[in-house]
């Protein structure tokens, strides 16, 4: 087993409104090995977002890291800790964008709209310069402008010299979130971060987005965080699955086993409430009963257990299951799994 | 042709269409009042005791086209206006053209360096609010900037005169030292002018970069929040770098396209001021030209005025344009 780069431990942030406290992430852990995709599903707000922002440290306010670790293995000797970084210091801010890029959810927004996306590439290649080419003469403006061609090319987008002077809101959707991924991988970071970077897309370039993501994989040895809705997309790209919800993990391992023997009673509702072509057509698809409750209002206990088929009286409402190892690959946090939890005082 | 030329050369066309239609709505609004201002300016001579012989009247008359219908006396002013020749004060008995000149260079003077003063207090401190939201800072510049909004520009010019009077013993009003009032331009003069002109710069900004900071303070909040400024952070810029190269740019296309206004604005907003602190800009030109119906300095003042807001206008369009691009390929495309 190759040690992780990233290890995030119990890692909590808390938003705080003057309306009250949100737990955004509330007890999350998860490993992402060299050259691994780790898959990330949860419904709409369970922190997935939240997760990654608080991975670079730039959680905006009244949001917070209050708790856990977020161990960040360099590629000389020890690991770091990213969350005793300051946030607005320069040892965090070589790490962003070098080390760990980001591709941020919303595509449509996410380039200045006043600055031709080939000029944000080029500052990001310039700003970190010496991390990806330690040595060597300094970079040259024409040089960065030809690397970013090229970046441009790798990535699919055909004629890449004239669309590098384009402004985001030129280009369509999937080129524009192509140009997000070049710019992600500009300075060969070793994770990437892909928040959603399919959904504002249609399906066909929803699969080129997914080929060419796995292929720069392959290609570079990258590993991927890939953040989705969409099991289908997981099955298809990820290795190692972490379900989330309410700002936990409830369950993880090889996308295999989850798939096949899901554990936990949430796993097992969303992946029912997926379409499968075995149903006959129009029949009702199974949902999952209630609804998920407002991030002001999270239920004490076992997050889950307002909408849980299984849950046990008088424990999953009082106590938070922790996340356990149930199987080679797999872990859950759920007291079916852990009676001997589940009968302590 | 690239989008931007287009776009300027568009603006430019519009520009003597403009300039007609404001030239029209000058002179039927200095030509309201009753009776025509030969009448005046002999009733005038005669209550001072002087005279003027009847070819005199008679030359003036013909020269202004009195006696022809109203269009013709509008094509006339049109006439001697494109020849530069702005007509005569009644009052001051001197050409027009010269009592504004020298006025509007004082003002424009003034103009420029209280926009200067605004803006090169406003961005910053708008910028470090925003960035640093319900901090001590931010609490104490909104204090100041609605105290600053909420104060009337000539009280304040009022105090700040008496302070200096009281406890610098320095007279602070008008623009020069009494030696230099008179004298022609030099470099003494200007130096003197620059020793005298912060103050009214300043008492004339004050408003301004209130409510500029308020604003700034706004939009920058407004853009912090934007994907983009996330997606520059994770990049992994500084944070004032960061914010000085995207949002703060973006929050700043809405307030260049309102320094068109500035300089009209000035103009007509300075009046009070301008008595107060005795200052010889236009302001009181104006007012006075229009209480004793000298109906040919008002409309060369009040034309200007349009101009300079047609002028700046453009500008700040063109200003706009040129940091937006967004602007700048819809317009230029339609
Ligand atoms: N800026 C913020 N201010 C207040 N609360 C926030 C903020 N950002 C996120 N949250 C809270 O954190 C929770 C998790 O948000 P997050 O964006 O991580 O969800 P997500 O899992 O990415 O959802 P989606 O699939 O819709 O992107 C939300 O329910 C929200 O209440
Ligand atoms: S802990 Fe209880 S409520 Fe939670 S998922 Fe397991 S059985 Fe359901
Ligand atoms: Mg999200």
């Amino acid at each position: 087993m190759t040690t992780p780069v990233l290890r995030v431990n119990d890692l909590r942030v808390h938003f705080f409104l003057d309306e009250g406290l949100v737990r955004a992430v509330d007890g999350v852990s998860f490993e992402v090995h060299p050259g691994q995709v780790v898959g990330i599903v949860g419904e709409s707000g369970c922190g997935k977002s939240v997760t990654m922002k608080a991975i670079l440290q730039i959680v905006e306010p009244p949001g917070r890291i209050v708790g856990g670790q977020i161990l960040f293995q360099k590629d000389s000797g020890a690991a770091i800790d990213l969350t005793r970084l300051s946030p607005k210091g320069a040892e965090l801010r070589a790490i962003r964008g070098a080390e760990i890029a980001l591709i941020p959810q919303e595509p449509m927004a996410a380039f200045s709209p006043v600055h031709s996306v080939g000029e944000q590439i080029i500052e990001a290649l310039t700003l970190h310069e010496r991390q990806w080419r330690p040595r060597g003469p300094r970079l040259s403006r024409a040089e960065a402008r030809s690397m970013t061609v090229d970046l441009f090319r790798s990535v699919g987008i055909s004629m890449p010299a004239e669309r590098i002077d384009a402004y985001s809101w030129q280009l369509s959707g999937g080129l524009r979130q192509r140009a997000m991924i070049a710019m992600a991988l500009s300075c060969r970071p070793r994770i990437l971060i892909a928040d959603e970077p399919t959904t504002a897309v249609d399906v066909t370039t929803q699969a080129q987005i997914l080929n060419l993501l796995r292929d720069l994989q392959r290609q570079h040895g990258t590993a991927i965080v890939f953040i989705t809705h969409d099991l289908g997309v997981i099955a298809q790209m990820a290795r190692y699955v972490v379900v989330m919800y309410l700002g936990r993990v409830m369950e993880q391992g090889a996308v295999e086993e989850i798939f096949h023997a899901p554990k936990h009673p949430y796993t097992r509702a969303l992946l029912k409430s997926i379409p499968s072509m075995n149903v006959p057509p129009r029949t009702l698809l199974p949902t999952i009963a209630g609804s998920i409750p407002h991030p002001l209002g999270r239920p004490r206990g076992c997050p889950f257990h307002p909408r849980c088929p299984d849950a046990i009286p008088g424990v999953c409402a009082e106590r938070v299951p922790a996340l356990r190892p149930i199987g080679s690959t797999q872990l859950a946090s759920c007291f079916l799994y852990n009676r001997d939890e589940a009968s302590e005082p | 042709m690239a989008p931007m030329t287009r776009y300027v050369l568009k603006r430019l066309v519009l520009l003597p269409a403009l300039l007609f239609l404001f030239s029209v709505a000058v002179f039927a609004i200095v030509q309201a009042p009753p009776g025509d201002f030969l009448t005046t300016y002999v009733a005038t001579l005669a209550s001072s005791g002087s005279s003027i012989s009847a070819e005199q009247v008679e030359a003036l008359r013909r020269e202004y086209g009195l006696d022809r219908p109203i269009w013709v006396q509008y094509l006339k002013w049109m006439e001697n206006l494109a020849k530069g020749n702005l007509g005569l004060s009644l009052e001051y008995q001197r050409p027009n053209a010269e009592l504004i000149g020298e006025r509007l260079v004082l003002t424009m003077v003034l103009a420029l360096l209280s926009f200067v003063f605004t803006w090169v207090v406003a961005i910053p401190a708008g910028i470090y609010s925003a960035m640093h939201p319900r901090s001590a800072i931010d609490y104490a510049l909104t204090l100041v900037n609605y105290v600053g909004v909420a104060t009337p520009n000539f009280m304040l010019a009022l105090v700040l005169m008496w302070g200096a009077f009281a406890y610098l013993d320095m007279s602070v009003t008008g623009l020069f030292s009494p030696d230099f009032v008179e004298a022609p331009w030099s470099v003494a003069r200007v130096v003197d002018l620059l020793k005298h002109v912060w103050l009214p710069a300043v008492v004339l900004g004050v408003a301004g970069t209130a409510r500029l900071t308020r604003v700034m303070r706004a939009n920058l909040l407004d853009e912090l929040n934007k994907p983009y400024v996330t997606t520059a952070r994770a990049k992994g810029l500084s944070e004032w770098r960061l914010v000085v190269r995207y949002p703060a740019r973006l929050a700043l296309n809405p307030l260049v396209s309102t320094i068109g206004w500035y300089l009209p604005a000035l103009f007509s907003g300075s009046l009070i001021v301008a008595t107060v602190m005795n200052l010889p800009n236009i302001g009181p030109l104006l007012l006075r030209a229009l209480i004793n119906q000298d109906m040919y300095l008002a409309g060369s003042i009040l034309l200007i005025y349009c101009f300079l807001t047609i002028v700046g206008t453009l500008i700040s369009d063109i200003l706009l344009a040129w940091l937006d691009p967004r602007i700048r390929f819809e317009e230029g495309m339609r």
